[in-house]
């Protein structure tokens, strides 16, 4: 019975994590069409309907995910077939595993059971995600190559270069966050953010390492590859490595796209934005600053800290809605110079001073 | 240009604050019409089929002949229209008109609205205002170009548009259309 309920929480946990991360992924296409629009003095797309009911274009993903359905599935003649069949589902599930450690809530208590707001509990998440959205190199380059077109070939080596020199620098950046939380584990980092800094500033990533957060989302959507770091793809205008995909396999390397934002919005929110943390909510309740005590029950307070982390997550996401539809894209040559001459060397900076910052306190050795 | 500009920063949160406010003032300007502001416009987006942009009375949109009192048409079939034509869209086949003062009518007068530029000059060049451009009718399509040539007995059917511009006549479908 207790195998079964655990198997039971254990599937529960998952199913949230992906319900949350597929349904968010979905419904980006909408906030991006949305979004722009308002940013743009527009209205957006708000013509597909069901029955005559609009819901301000919110059918639209449905409509554009039915019509690659039906679309041709075309292969080319001398792609390699394994690869280029292989690849958008290379990419696609190497992004969606990586949410996996990102934790959405501190521990649920139903009765004696203590149940981990996470999808699984490892003790090196940070180095999970990083190996996860590494590994999403492979599925652009399997596609560039693949496809036995040059243009995508040169799409896709563009596409990886410019993920590594990216990825080295969010790898580095992060490392002050590791080193000022001593963890690897975006739990115990997440729980180490509700600190307080004079008794009522929250110690999120954000205040203590604020370079590492600027440097972190830099890097974090220049390895997504989105505006204004999109010279891999350039849906507008460039030939990029998924040129010759059509149809669902089209729609994969898209929702791979939306998936990955999900996936580095969740990233930020735990690392630098306090993760599920509720400012001066503690396990038993609201503990206010000014000595107000709010007693909360344990399902409250996990839900408050779910909703919480939702919320940051939704921020995020338009902060780096607001970044993509704000700037020009930069040409290959300055983002490999931002890359490996900006982006790299301040984050080794950041190491530096964070750890000249820990000595000097001595808080820790 | 200067170290600060070098590191991008400065210029990007300008730039970000700038499309952000844009955003909430729209969005705000959204909401307030979904709360009953009808004068609050969120977007400068005319939404096309339900809401029109008033034309402007010298537009010249699809053609109508004009009637005479007794319903035939007010064209001579004098061919001065035909000639002016640019495109060469009119064709124009002529009868004697039952009145002996009137000189003749037209037994055809078939506009190809495909080959049709717009110009105005057949309005231009009738001695009897016979032709006029003022039905503020500009959605007309077809299948085909055999359903883009209008016949006399379409375009005497036209009436102008209203003084605000909008259609008085409905749009002839062309045979191929069912909708």
């Amino acid at each position: 019975m207790t195998a079964l309920a655990d198997f039971g929480i254990a599937f529960g946990r998952v199913a949230f994590v992906m319900f949350f991360v597929l349904n968010v992924a979905a419904i980006l296409g909408w906030v991006e069409r949305k979004q722009s629009a308002i940013m743009q003095d527009r209205i957006g797309a708000n013509r597909a309907s069901i029955f005559g009911l609009r819901a301000m274009g919110l059918f639209h993903p449905l409509a554009d995910t039915l019509k690659m359905l039906t679309k041709e599935d075309f292969l080319p003649a001398r792609a390699d077939r394994l690869l280029f069949v292989l690849a958008p589902f290379v990419s696609v599930l190497f992004s969606l595993v990586a949410f996996a450690s990102i934790p959405f809530g501190d521990t649920l208590r139903v009765g004696d059971r203590v149940i981990p707001l996470q999808a699984i509990t490892l003790n090196v998440g940070v180095l999970y995600i990083f190996a996860m959205l590494s590994l999403g190199v492979y599925g652009v380059m399997m596609a560039g190559w693949s496809s036995a077109n040059n243009y995508a070939l040169l799409g896709g080596q563009r596409a990886a270069a410019l993920m590594i020199s990216a990825e080295i620098a969010i790898g580095a950046s992060i490392m002050g966050v590791v080193m000022w939380y001593g963890s690897l584990n975006l739990q115990d980092i997440a729980r180490a953010q509700g600190d307080l800094v004079f008794g009522w500033i929250p110690k999120w990533g954000i205040l203590t390492q604020p370079l590492a957060f600027i440097l972190f989302v830099t890097a974090g959507i220049a390895a997504t590859k989105r505006i204004p770091f999109d010279m891999p793809e350039g849906e507008s205008e460039i030939i990029g490595y998924f040129v010759e995909y059509s149809g669902m396999k089209f729609g994969m390397f898209l929702m791979t796209d939306m998936v990955e934002t999900t996936v580095l919005a969740g990233l930020c929110t735990s690392l630098f934005l306090g993760g599920w943390q509720v400012p001066y909510l503690l396990p038993d309740g609201f503990h206010f600053p000014w000595g107000t005590v709010v007693a909360l029950g344990s399902l409250t307070v996990s839900l408050l800290q779910v909703g919480s982390f939702v919320t940051k997550v939704a921020v995020m996401i338009f902060v780096l809605m607001l970044i993509r539809w704000t700037l020009p894209r930069f040409r290959y040559d300055q983002a490999m110079r931002l890359g490996w001459l900006g982006l790299f060397p301040l984050s080794i900076l950041n190491i530096v001073l964070t750890g000249a910052v820990l000595l000097a306190w001595g808080g820790r050795t | 240009m200067k170290v600060a500009q070098r590191f991008y920063l400065r210029e990007v949160v300008s730039g970000l604050v700038l499309t952000a406010g844009h955003f909430f003032r729209n969005m705000g300007k959204h909401i307030a019409r979904s709360l009953g502001r009808k004068d609050a416009r969120g977007a400068v987006t005319i939404q096309y089929p339900e809401e029109r942009r008033p034309l402007s009375p010298r537009l010249r949109s699809l053609h109508r002949l004009v009637r005479r009192e007794d319903g035939s048409p007010r064209c001579v079939a004098c061919m001065m229209c035909e000639t002016v034509c640019p495109a060469r869209c009119i064709y124009i086949v002529a009868e004697e008109h039952p009145n002996p003062e009137i000189e003749k009518m037209p037994e055809r007068f078939d506009i190809d609205l495909g080959k049709c530029v717009f110009c105005g000059f057949c309005v231009e060049a009738c001695p009897e205002d016979a032709i006029r451009m003022d039905t503020g009718i500009l959605e007309f399509s077809s299948y085909s170009r055999r359903g883009m040539i209008y016949t006399k007995e379409m375009l005497l059917a036209l009436e102008p548009a209203g003084h605000d511009g909008v259609p008085r006549s409905p749009v002839p479908i062309p045979a191929d259309r069912t909708v």
